[in-house]
């Protein structure tokens, strides 16, 4: 086995691990860090596929905002000794079922499927960094969706600004 | 030697993950954590086709679309969340069931 492969059945352990840990754990601030750790091994994923610019994002983004959000919101809608999560056996059992079936289908179709995959060892030899073409796609081909996206990004803050606020009416009005 | 089918049985694992995360909690946080593993999973997914199939940067623009927009989705969605819990003292999605304030 070489590093490459070994290193590669490290993180996915860990991503899958960690995302068990996410989904099964009745502490809601457990789950929460072992998001953290699903997040930063899938980063340590995307470096393996050569997507150096993308793995930052995923860290910066991911780790350092939507997590911070994620624990935000726990923090504040948890009350006093209301940390724990409930599992009804209720729905345990059909969503099990439904996820098992569905991964077993997932499993087939991907080992079935005859992808085009290119010539590896002609992928090997292009290790150059991608942010200088990733910049160039933004400003280039992709200008279009990138404006979109920074327009729903305002619309977003925007309107979580205005649904989180408290009403100030009625307290100007007493 | 590591291929495309590695990475999409992580990226089909994680997606079963979060769709369960998703279908069996109470809670909507926990379930908003089931989506961002979905969203997680799907980008897995993309990353290693632009690597082996397409071997350009397209797959990674349409990862970074989609992890902008699990950020604003995550703001609105725990904005909603905050709101509905200082109306209702309970963010269990079973008893979230009026639209009206």
């Amino acid at each position: 086995m070489t590093v490459t492969a070994a290193m590669f059945y490290l993180f996915a352990v860990l991503t899958v691990g960690s995302a068990v840990l996410v989904v099964t754990t009745r502490n809601v601030v457990y789950a929460a860090f072992s998001l953290m750790l699903t997040l930063c091994s899938v980063a340590c994923l995307y470096v393996m596929l050569h997507a150096d610019f993308l793995a930052a994002t995923q860290v910066i983004i991911y780790v350092g905002g939507i997590l911070v959000l994620v624990l935000f919101g726990v923090m504040m809608t948890s009350g006093k000794l209301d940390m724990k999560l409930r599992m009804e056996r209720g729905r345990l059992i059909p969503g099990s079922l439904v996820g098992l079936i569905l991964l077993a289908l997932l499993i087939r179709i991907i080992y079935q499927s005859p992808w085009q995959v290119q010539d590896t060892n002609m992928l090997e030899s292009t290790t150059k960094s991608t942010t200088q073409s990733i910049g160039e796609s933004i400003l280039g081909q992709y200008l279009l969706p990138f404006e979109i996206v920074s327009v729903i990004l305002l619309v977003a803050l925007i309107g979580a600004v205005l649904i989180s606020r408290k009403e100030v009416k009625e307290i100007e009005e007493s | 030697m590591i291929g495309l089918q590695h990475y999409l049985v992580v990226g089909a694992i994680l997606f079963v993950l979060g769709m369960f995360a998703v279908l069996t909690r109470r809670n909507a946080i926990a379930m908003l954590m089931g989506i961002e593993l979905i969203l997680n999973a799907c980008n897995l997914n993309f990353v290693a086709f632009s690597r082996y199939v397409t071997a350009n940067v397209e797959g990674q623009m349409i990862a970074i679309f989609v992890i902008v927009l699990a950020a604003a989705e995550a703001a609105v969605a725990l904005a909603i969340i905050l709101a509905i819990y200082q109306e209702l003292r309970s963010i269990s999605p079973d008893e979230t069931n009026t639209l009206k304030g």
